[in-house]
């Protein structure tokens, strides 16, 4: 029972208390670049969950075999194996949303929450916790940027997942612009850290 | 109850100078402006006005009441940020622009980032950019003065200049027009005298210094007369001062307290970076007119000007 509590416990922590984008404010680059739309950012979040969660079993399954001086590299092989894979399996199946995402998918290899996991967790933990905090952190990022993007999409475009909400809206065109983005994050860690001050 | 005593920041010296005194003086300076403003686009501008400085005392006592802080709309500094916000408009924009210009002028350019003193930007220039930004279709669409009911609609001089390479007489205008404001452009900038008279009561006053708008328009038109389009030395000073919002950004916004340098040093920088990048704005980007994102930018470098040209403490080495 208590194994499975903690699991659980890896799991949620992502999702909230230790948010990688409101908490540890990590991955800002994808946050702030592709939250234009839900689709892209639907598309963003299961690329980086996938990659999340298999980074971290193979992390930590070799956490004791690699050398600690290269194991940044090591790290780095590992990762930009998954993101290759995504890659290949987007431009495959989904073209489109591959095109969209642009430069910002063969980035997720850079993408400090996948980094920081593996440095701050996976190399220090047992293979099953790793796989739970991956998931975790993975679907706490995918809520965020869904959160953040919603708001883009629907204030920017008046539309949501492309369809369009209200008639006679009239949509304020900054949003999906670059300082949207900035304004939107930033007015959601304000109220992501007064919510953690209330508990 | 209102406390007898108020302490401002050393050095001490006894005076009756306020937030509240000052405030509301700057206000009324502008009224003349907006007057005018309302004689050439009709009473659809000073509804425009009405709005925005209500919506802005109704934001900002909500916001206030909401964080459990006084509530300080009767200092004037709401009213005047929503008048500027106003002033800042298009005749012709529809009604709720001004709400919502309003509303982030005061929710995020201002109480967002701690309330009155400690706004980084200036919070109507923020309102106006973003504004300009959300919808730029009714940001840039301007009516011709005196069009009565069924409005003109009219490009701005310096968009005629710009995109359509009118000359002054192609315009069909003169400079005293342009001085008098009969011109399409925003409600409170087109009256070029009424905004003079109220800055030189506002300098007579002490209000504001001549450090910010003297070095802003003295840089400002001294490089738009070197690097003119018509060639070098040959550019048209009079026209590039007298049209756009560089008179009521100058005079009226550039030298806001909060997010202006301290220092004289520090306003003549400020002064001259905001005139370096309103002439580089108006004459090289994609945009007729930069003054508003000129003076935006250079408040992000107010804070390191400051920390920059900091006095020594008196007797330290």
């Amino acid at each position: 029972m208590g194994k499975n509590n903690n699991l659980l416990k890896e799991f949620t922590k992502g999702i909230f208390k230790e948010n990688p984008t409101f908490h540890i404010v990590l991955g800002l680059c994808p946050t702030l670049a592709i939250t234009t739309s839900l689709g892209n950012a639907l598309g963003m979040g299961i690329a980086v969950i996938f990659v999340l969660v298999f980074s971290n079993l193979v992390i930590s399954s070799i956490r004791k075999i690699v050398p600690d001086k290269i194991r940044i590299p090591c790290f780095i092989v590992v990762i930009a194996s998954f993101v290759t894979i995504v890659e290949l399996l987007m431009q495959g199946y989904l073209p489109d949303l591959a095109k969209r995402l642009g430069i910002f998918l063969p980035l997720i290899v850079v993408n400090c929450i996948i980094m920081g996991r593996a440095e701050g967790f996976a190399k220090n933990h047992k293979v099953l916790p790793s796989i739970f905090d991956g998931l975790g952190m993975g679907l706490g990022f995918s809520l965020a940027i869904l959160l953040i993007a919603g708001i883009r999409e629907f204030l920017g475009t008046g539309k949501l997942l492309g369809r369009t909400v209200f008639l006679g809206f009239s949509p304020s065109a900054v949003f999906i612009l670059p300082p949207g983005a900035l304004l939107t994050l930033g007015l959601l860690l304000c109220l992501f850290k007064k919510l953690k001050k209330e508990g | 109850m209102e406390e007898k005593l108020l302490v401002s920041f050393w050095p001490h010296i006894q005076d009756r100078v306020s937030t509240k005194r000052i405030m509301w003086t700057v206000f009324l300076s502008l009224i003349p402006s907006g007057i005018a403003g309302v004689y050439f686009f009709g009473l659809h501008a000073l509804l425009l006005i009405f709005i925005s400085i209500f919506t802005a005392i109704i934001t900002e006592a909500i916001i206030q009441f909401l964080r459990k802080k006084e509530i300080t709309i009767s200092d004037g500094s709401a009213a005047l940020t929503g008048l500027l916000v106003a002033y800042n408009l298009s005749p012709a924009v529809p009604f709720w622009i001004p709400m919502v210009g309003s509303f982030f002028a005061i929710a995020i350019a201002k109480q967002a980032f701690g309330g009155l003193g400690r706004n980084i930007f200036n919070p109507a220039l923020s309102a106006r950019v973003f504004l300009l930004l959300s919808w730029p279709k009714y940001m840039t669409s301007f009516i011709k003065p005196f069009s009565g009911f069924d409005t003109v609609s009219s490009a701005t001089p310096l968009v005629l200049y710009k995109e359509a390479n009118l000359n002054l007489s192609n315009m069909g205008l003169s400079y005293l027009d342009l001085f008098l404001g009969k011109r399409a452009g925003c409600i409170g900038e087109v009256a070029i005298l009424w905004l003079l008279l109220g800055a030189v009561v506002l300098l007579f006053l002490r209000i504001i210094t001549l450090h910010i708008p003297l070095s802003f328009l003295l840089s400002f038109s001294t490089l738009s007369w070197i690097f003119s389009k018509s060639g070098f030395f040959k550019g048209d000073v009079l026209f590039s001062l007298l049209t756009g919002g560089i008179i009521l950004g100058a005079f009226f916004m550039a030298t806001d307290y909060v997010s202006s340098p301290l220092t004289k040093k520090g306003k003549i920088i400020f002064g001259v970076g905001c005139g370096l990048l309103t002439f580089i704005i108006r004459r090289f980007s994609g945009y007729p007119e930069g003054v508003s994102f000129s003076i935006l930018i250079m408040n992000a470098f107010v804070p390191l000007i400051d920390r920059y040209l900091k006095p020594n403490v008196y007797g330290k080495k």
